[in-house]
Parts: C-alpha cells; sequence; structure tokens
C-alpha cells in the first residue's frame, strides 16, 4: 500500500512517500507564499524519487502549520500526533519527543504505541525556534549552517540577551563592536534556546528515551546545548526534519488500512 | 529627509533634546543634584536646583553606557553655566546605572521612577505604568512616591520602545507620529494574536499583501501591546491615579488604548514639547530627588 504524508512548515514544506512500512521518497522546498503550490511540487518531486505517480497513493495525509492549505489530503493529523507517531516508528524506545521548528518548538510525552500521552507547546516567540538562529546568524554575518559548528568552538557562552531576537540583535551588534567571540556569542544563541526547550520537557517530565526531531535538530550547535543542559544524550533520527512528514505518511497508512477492512 | 533614499530613512530615529527651566536662579549656596538615567535605548539626565527641576538632556544611547551617562549630563547641563563639579549629589540609575562613572549611588529605575512620577503627577499618583527601551514595569506606589509593589515584565520586546521602534521600521512610519496614525482608523481591528515583534516581521508584511492599510496593521500591533501592558497593570492591582512614564508615554496609540482597556484615566499628560515636565524624564527626576534627600541626610550626620 502506497501513502503519502505532507507536512506544511511555516518555513519548509515536506513531503513522504511510504510503501509498505518503508520510505521509498522525500522531498522538501520553502512554503513561500503558496504553500499550496510548494506542497504539490514536493509530492511529485518525492514521488518522482519513488518512481510513482499521484494516481498509485492511496491516501494522503497532511499535518503543520498551513494544513488548511495542503493540496490532495483526505485526512489530517495533528502535528503533536504526527510526532509521536513517527517518533516511535523510528525510535520505539522513545518517551518524549521533542520537535523544534522554525517557528515553533514542541514536547510531547507518548506511550509505546506512539499515542501522545501529553504535551507543551512553545509558540508565538522566535526566542525558542529556529527563527532565533536564523536571526543571530544574520546579526552575526555568519552563515546559518556555520552557526552551530562555529559555537562548538567556544569554551564559554557571551553575555547576551538572548531571551529575545529583537534585543538579542541589538546586543549582537555592540559586542560586535567590542570584539567579542563570535563563537561565545553563538553559544549563548544555543545555549538560552535550549534553556527554553528543556524547561519544557521538565514541565513534562523527563522520560528517556528524549527523541529530537524537526529542522532544528539538525543543527550540531543546539545538540550540543541541549544535551549539556539535559544532562543526557538525545536520540536523533536520520531526517529529522522529515518526521512530522512521516508521521503523516503513517496515519495515513493505518487510515486507509481501515478503509479497505 | 526629502529626496533622499526611503529604504534608507530611520523611521525609528526620535528626537534628542534638552530643556532649560526659565526663571530658576541658582547659587553656589543652592543644593543641586542630577540624576542620570541610563536606560537601553535612551540616557535622560535631569538637573535639579533645591528639589526643582531645572533642565534636562535626551538622548540615545550608545554601545558605552559610560560614555551615554556623560553625553547626557553634558546635554543637560548645556547653557546652564553650571559644571559636573557644581553638583552636590549625582545618582545613576536605569539599565547601565552601574556604568554611570561620576555618580555618587547607584539607585534602581523602579524607586527613581516612583519619585519622579511623584514629582510631574504629584501625590495622587498610585500607580506608575514605565514603559522603557526593554521592559515594562508596573509600579504601584504611596503618596510619597515611595514603592509598594511592582511588577516587571522583562525578555520579550513586545510592547517596549525598542519593538516600537521595530514596526516603525517595518512600516516605514517616523517613531514620534506612530501613535496617532494608529488611532486613524475608522474600527479598531482585533489585535494579532502573536505579539513577537521578530514574528511581526513576517506577519505584518502578511497582512499589507492581503490588503490591510498600514494604519489597520500599526493599530492591531498597538491593541495587542495595549492589552500586554493592561494585562501587566491589572496583575499588580490597578489603583487610581493611574500614569505613565518612560518613552512610550508619549505614544497616543498605547495611552488612548490602555485607557480603553482599563476603563480609566490617565492623569494628562504634561505638555513636554512647550514648558511641561516630560515624563520621559521621570526616572532622571526622580534620581536627582533621591539625590538631594541622600546629600541632606549626609549634611546632618
Amino acid at each position: 500500500m502506497i501513502t503519502c504524508g505532507m507536512d506544511l512548515g511555516t518555513q519548509r514544506v515536506k513531503a513522504v512517500i511510504l510503501k509498505d512500512g518503508k520510505v521509498v521518497g522525500r522531498a522538501q522546498g520553502f512554503s513561500g507564499f503558496d504553500p499550496t503550490k510548494a506542497a504539490e511540487k514536493a509530492v511529485s518531486d518525492a514521488l518522482k524519487e519513488a518512481n510513482l505517480t499521484l494516481s498509485d497513493v492511496k491516501h494522503f495525509s497532511a499535518t503543520g502549520s498551513a494544513v488548511d492549505m495542503a493540496p490532495y489530503a483526505n485526512s489530517t493529523v495533528s502535528m503533536m500526533g504526527a510526532d509521536a507517531k513517527a517518533g516511535v516508528f523510528l525510535v520505539p524506545a522513545a518517551r518524549t519527543i521533542i520537535d523544534v521548528g522554525a517557528e515553533e518548538a514542541r514536547a510531547l510525552k507518548c506511550d509505546e504505541k506512539g499515542i501522545m500521552v501529553d504535551f507543551v507547546v512553545n509558540e508565538r516567540c522566535a526566542a525558542g525556534a529556529g527563527a532565533f538562529i536564523e536571526a543571530m546568524s544574520r546579526a552575526l554575518e555568519v552563515k546559518l549552517e556555520e552557526m552551530g559548528p562555529l559555537s562548538l568552538k567556544a569554551e564559554r557562552a557571551s553575555p547576551i540577551n538572548a531571551s529575545c531576537v529583537i534585543f538579542g540583535e541589538s546586543d549582537v551588534v555592540s559586542l560586535i563592536h567590542r570584539q567579542e567571540s563570535k563563537p561565545e556569542i553563538a553559544r549563548a544563541v544555543f545555549d538560552a534556546m535550549a534553556d527554553r526547550v528543556s524547561s519544557m520537557i521538565h514541565r513534562l517530565g523527563v522520560n528517556p528515551e528524549v527523541v529530537l526531531v524537526g529542522g532544528v535538530a539538525k543543527d550540531v550547535g543546539f545538540v550540543a546545548s541541549l544535551n549539556r543542559k539535559l544532562g543526557l544524550s538525545v536520540v536523533i533520527p536520520e531526517y529529522p526534519d522529515y518526521v512530522g512528514a512521516l508521521g503523516a505518511a503513517l496515519t495515513a497508512a493505518s487510515r486507509a488500512a481501515k478503509e479497505a477492512q | 529627509m526629502s529626496g533622499s533614499d526611503p529604504s534608507k530613512e530611520e523611521f525609528w530615529r526620535w528626537q534628542e533634546y534638552h530643556r532649560i527651566v526659565p526663571d530658576i536662579k541658582w547659587s553656589s549656596k543652592d543644593v543641586i543634584t542630577a540624576g542620570v538615567d541610563v536606560g537601553s535605548v535612551g540616557s535622560k539626565a535631569a538637573v535639579m536646583v533645591n528639589g526643582k527641576a531645572y533642565s534636562w538632556g535626551i538622548t540615545r544611547t550608545g554601545a558605552n553606557s559610560p560614555e551615554s551617562a556623560n553625553k547626557a549630563l553634558d546635554y543637560a547641563l548645556k547653557d546652564t553655566g553650571l559644571k559636573v563639579s557644581d553638583l552636590k549629589f549625582i545618582v545613576g540609575t536605569g539599565y547601565g546605572r552601574v556604568n554611570v562613572p561620576m555618580a555618587n549611588k547607584a539607585i534602581t529605575e523602579i524607586a527613581c521612577h516612583a519619585k519622579g512620577a511623584n514629582y510631574i503627577w504629584g501625590p495622587s499618583v498610585r500607580t506608575v505604568l514605565d514603559v522603557g527601551g526593554q521592559d515594562i514595569k508596573a509600579i504601584k506606589i504611596d503618596e510619597t512616591g515611595r514603592v509598594v509593589s511592582f511588577l516587571m515584565n522583562d525578555k520579550c520586546a513586545a510592547g517596549t520602545g525598542r519593538g516600537m521602534e521595530v514596526f516603525a521600521d517595518l512600516l516605514q512610519i517616523p517613531i514620534e507620529d506612530i501613535g496617532e496614525i494608529s488611532l486613524t482608523v475608522e474600527k479598531e481591528p482585533e489585535p494579532v494574536s502573536c505579539t513577537c515583534v521578530a514574528f511581526a516581521k513576517t506577519e505584518a508584511m502578511g497582512l499589507l499583501r492581503k490588503g490591510w492599510s498600514k494604519e489597520k496593521v500599526l493599530a492591531a500591533y498597538t491593541r495587542a501591546m495595549a492589552v500586554r501592558m493592561a494585562n501587566l497593570i491589572n496583575r499588580v492591582g490597578l489603583e487610581r491615579e493611574l500614569v505613565v512614564t518612560g518613552g512610550q508615554s508619549k505614544n497616543r496609540g498605547i495611552v488612548s488604548r490602555i485607557e480603553t482597556i482599563l476603563g480609566v484615566k490617565c492623569l494628562p499628560m504634561p505638555n513636554w514639547r512647550e514648558d511641561g515636565l516630560d515624563p520621559m524624564v521621570a526616572g532622571a527626576l526622580g534620581a536627582a530627588l533621591i539625590g538631594k534627600a541622600l546629600y541632606e541626610k549626609a549634611q546632618k550626620t
């Protein structure tokens, strides 16, 4: 059976093609001003990779902040539900799943079947999400993907106001004038984000295994800060940015199976 | 600014100025004190002669706090004939108060704003909302201007002066006009649900693209900021009379919306453009008054 999951995020749209419990295609692109079009493109790219066509797909399921704009969708699934499902699919021992995306961070507790039990969301504040790293990399004049490796060179964090993007930006400018070390500033950014995320997890209670997903999971700087803060090693699946889309594809598969009965 | 590239205009830039109150004469026998309030965005200094406001200066805070403190005090002393050595006592306050090199003492800005509000509006003031460059404080005070309790919203730019500067730049409206312009909408829009200033950069563009006017976008954001401030006042416990100090006291869009939400009128704003006291210097005035009290106490012992 072939199903498709789409995750329409604030910054990127991801699509996963699932065939009999195996991922056979994945693709992503910027959401831009037309997430519908971006999703159509991602689905078509993912199908191409899998050597399949739209008509082969039994069930489409969508998730993400722009879920209302998803094309083809036969059903939708909550972002938390998708994360729980795919998190446990990829890491069967996962009981806490953290998803840090471009504009939102979430933490959820789940059971062994991948059913969400409890969750905490940090929304509507850029300081706890990927947008913070982006803004700071601009202020530091460092490429986004270099922020993480740069921060690993620092022994300590620079004393910046890292709890608000707006204040952080002005602080960084004056620190650069004073020729403060860029690695230490980068480290402060990740430490502050890790503080926010770990306080969310502590509200849920830390239940290992702790799995980190979402686009920000690919950032080595954030991962190092979070591990230091939590005092454990978070598990990061391969393709952490596709976890939401995978969760939707898995949901699509179980719904299609139910319909077939 | 005409003829210049509009994208290069600094819409956030507010006016620096200094003023001397006429008809006040000083001599070396007078108790002349000063307060220097180094905020995150503005540095303010006020000089008092026997506890009466004599002169003040408002400048932008630079990257270096001691320099900003010196600049503000020099500005307040400009054309007065006074020198720093004529000042009997100097109190430093504000975010950068520990970096005021010439200060005899550093006092928190909460105590200074309380005292300053009491000086500007008189003993009936019980609640002071101080909206600074990077934080918002709701302060309860007694009839002598002493702090009874306070609450602070920090670490978030929503509603602060710095946040407003970002909006001014974003919408390309001079900061000193954003309050009035936000009030020109025919019907007050719903406040935006997301107050994060960082996200506003993209969300406001989305609203404009949807066909909202600049005024409507500004009104929706100003309303959301005013809601945050009103919530803070309610949490500390609103007691009349209410006043607003700090740079945002000059933003009619904010003040009038707070009044609507809370259902009370603030005490009227002094005519700071002409000859009145400026609520933006409330902290520096309070600091100078506290300086006078400390000086007199030291003289007695």
